[in-house]
């Protein structure tokens, strides 16, 4: 109250406040880097290597886009245990358009260009109108999401063994696989350019935004601190593309059919994967899911109705139709990350996503989500489950027990969520 | 003289079996605070809430400016020009001030995204006109003052040009200092030509802040009196009793 007498001079601030980075967002990288150092050494250095790092990305990337839907659905105080079936019944779907529904009811020969598209097409479709309806018997029928979603688990995870007879549904298409990590891969020269192009964008929103509080007036970071920013982003994302590139593709591969790679002949062909397009559409499915909660009205309605759901009420909002609106976000995410999930097996199994809501609500909570809702992030989910994930493929490397890897992630949960606690009585944020 | 700015005609509601507001007319004029009065239960924010969309009507007739309005929810109510300060203060504890002065009418870019910059401009001029001391723009609405949170829900009904302001107990979560700046701003907005209906269990301050007063009771509207005409014991008595003294006489 009283700094309004006092005069403008600039006042001695501390490294992180004038650098106006999340604490938080910090306090999480640096537990997700201490993962891989301590696996790294435990692993005699095989845990941050080219190949394992892209490993984890891929591995990463299912869970990852269902835990952007998420935070969504939490932070609005509900809770969606259905995701795992859900996928599976997405895939289920997905499958049986592309190897028998088109084939034989319209005639589509398989390998046909349109199969694959039309298939996720319907798929993404079938996951939204899942999830809609679930929204329906939320929002508009009063039915707690714990329940409906609970249902939700045992139906659809059942629903898609029906649809397949309980059988593995399988060679997927060719051009459906690309989506599924090491098939489909942009290359080491195209990797560079999306490297570039996403560098220029960032220092362009950086940029913009300093520019825009500037024309209204409001006060802005030092330049020092502006430019220290923009040079950990570049980095950060050179960085990135650099390991993905960093990870060739082994010989015994290339000699397969070298001219995939641009070579005449097998020997001497050094080839890089690049980013794989799973990451790509993980990417994609991150930025606009942070525009949406930051930049659009659906997402400002979405944390008000989490923060106060009766203020947003009386402020007009329609806080039931915005319920479907959320599920079924989160039900076409999951046919999103059925793609990836099924593609990555190259066939559609019946546990496909088993236990996917878990590990889906970890991330998300992992990841700062309050689950009494009103706060959460995108970047937080999928930092969260990039943590889970390194926790798990770092315990398998290491060679521990199943029943124990098991036994630390639900131990690491539950430490994350104290830590969370602790740090906002420290802040004093809610 | 011209048509009230608001008269509620013979409305009535029910939850189950409760006449909570049970024909009850009561109006307002431009320039003027029409106090309600009555125990926990009398009716009071039920009524207001039917003015505010909140509530739906059994029966009754609702007119604005001498035209018969509809009001279904509160977003009708909004587009009456009728804005609500709730007694629960209706913000969203996460948001910042901006947020929660613009949810549900944000200020959008071109591009149909919402204009965070703007409305955080928007704010800081408007807060500098009713609570110069404001400054904490980038936290949320959980980090500050009762009276701090106080007015950004008056701002809300400042800024969007309200004709008509419904108050419950808008210095009921406040201190001394704060009640005394709330009181100054009623007085503010009433010569600039509103219409406030201001409710509150305090019959003292009621007494000072309103030009007419209308006491309820059982969810029916025991009288509507001139504030000089009444004395504080009058109007006790009609709360208590729920018989007007000057008709008994």
């Amino acid at each position: 109250m009283s700094d309004a007498s006092k005069p403008a001079t600039p006042q001695r601030r501390s490294l992180l406040q004038s650098l106006e980075v999340d604490t938080r967002l910090l306090g999480m990288i640096g537990a997700f880097l201490l993962v891989c150092i301590v696996f790294n050494l435990l692993t005699d250095g095989r845990f941050l290597t080219p190949r394992n790092l892209f490993n984890l990305t891929i591995q990463t990337v299912s869970v990852a886009i269902m835990a952007t839907g998420m935070i969504f659905v939490i932070v609005t105080r509900h809770i969606d245990l259905s995701v795992g079936a859900l996928l599976a019944t997405c895939t289920a779907v997905m499958a049986m358009t592309q190897t028998s529904w088109l084939p034989n009811m319209l005639g589509l020969e398989l390998g046909h260009p349109m199969i694959p598209w039309i298939s996720i097409a319907i798929g993404l479709v079938t996951g939204a109108v899942i999830g809609a309806g679930q929204g329906w018997l939320i929002g508009y029928q009063g039915i707690p999401a714990f329940i409906v979603t609970l249902g939700g688990l045992l139906i659809w995870r059942n629903v898609g063994w029906y649809l397949t007879d309980g059988a593995t549904i399988g060679p997927l298409d060719k051009t459906y696989i690309l989506f599924g990590g090491i098939n489909g891969t942009l290359g080491a020269t195209l990797s560079w350019i999306v490297g570039g192009v996403a560098l220029v964008a960032a220092l362009y929103a950086l940029f913009s935004a300093r520019r825009t509080k500037i024309s209204h007036g409001f006060s802005v970071k030092p330049v020092w601190a502006e430019a220290l920013v923009m040079g950990v982003v570049g980095t950060a994302i050179m960085g990135f593309v650099a390991i993905l590139n960093a990870y060739t593709v082994p010989s015994r591969v290339i000699a397969r059919n070298p001219s995939l790679y641009g070579c005449e002949t097998a020997e001497g062909c050094v080839a890089s994967y690049g980013i794989p397009y799973s990451v790509l559409l993980l990417i994609a499915v991150a930025i606009v899911m942070t525009v949406i909660a930051r930049r659009t009205r659906l997402g400002r309605y979405i944390f008000a109705t989490g923060g106060n759901p009766d203020a947003a009420e009386l402020s007009g909002i329609n806080t039931r139709l915005l319920t479907v609106k959320i599920f079924a976000m989160v039900g076409v995410l999951c046919a999103l990350a059925g793609v990836v999930a099924s593609a990555r097996l190259g066939y559609h199994t019946n546990d496909i996503g088993v236990l996917d809501e878990l590990r889906v609500i970890a991330a998300a909570v992992i990841g700062g989500t309050a689950l009494a809702g009103g706060v959460g992030t995108i970047y937080g989910a999928i930092i969260g489950a990039l943590i889970m994930q390194s926790l798990q493929s770092g315990m398998a490397m290491v060679g521990v027990d199943a029943p124990y890897q098991n036994i630390v992630v639900g131990a690491v949960l539950v430490l994350a969520v104290w830590i969370d606690i602790q740090y906002r009585k420290r802040t004093g944020a809610k | 003289m011209s048509a009230p700015l608001v008269q509620m005609k013979n409305v009535s509601i029910a939850f189950g079996g409760v006449r909570a507001v049970d024909n009850v007319s009561i109006d307002l004029h431009a320039g003027e605070v029409v106090g309600l009065l009555g125990h926990n239960g009398a009716g009071k924010s039920t009524l207001i809430k039917m003015l505010s969309g909140a509530y739906k009507m059994d029966s009754g007739e609702i007119w604005i400016e001498g035209n018969k309005a509809t009001i279904n929810s509160p977003r009708d109510s909004r587009d009456y020009n009728i804005e609500t300060i709730y007694q629960t203060l209706a913000l969203a504890d996460n948001l910042d001030a901006a947020s929660n002065l613009f949810l549900g009418r944000e200020l959008t870019t071109p591009m149909g995204f919402v204009d965070d910059s703007r409305m955080e401009a928007e704010t800081r001029k408007i807060m500098a006109r009713l609570n110069p001391n404001f400054k904490k723009l980038k936290e949320p609405v959980s980090a500050l003052s009762g009276g701090q949170r106080q007015s950004v829900a008056i701002a809300r009904a400042v800024y969007f040009n309200a004709k008509i302001l419904i108050m419950d107990e808008p210095t009921a979560a406040l201190g001394v200092h704060e009640t005394a700046m709330v009181a100054e701003l009623i007085g503010e907005l009433k010569k600039q030509g509103l219409g406030i209906f201001l409710i509150s269990h305090d019959t003292r301050e009621m007494m000072e802040l309103c030009d007419r007063v209308s006491v309820m009771k059982n969810g029916q509207m025991v009288g509507t009196e001139r504030v000089e005409d009444v004395t504080e014991d009058d109007i006790l008595s009609m709360i208590i009793l729920g018989k007007n003294p000057k008709e008994a006489a």
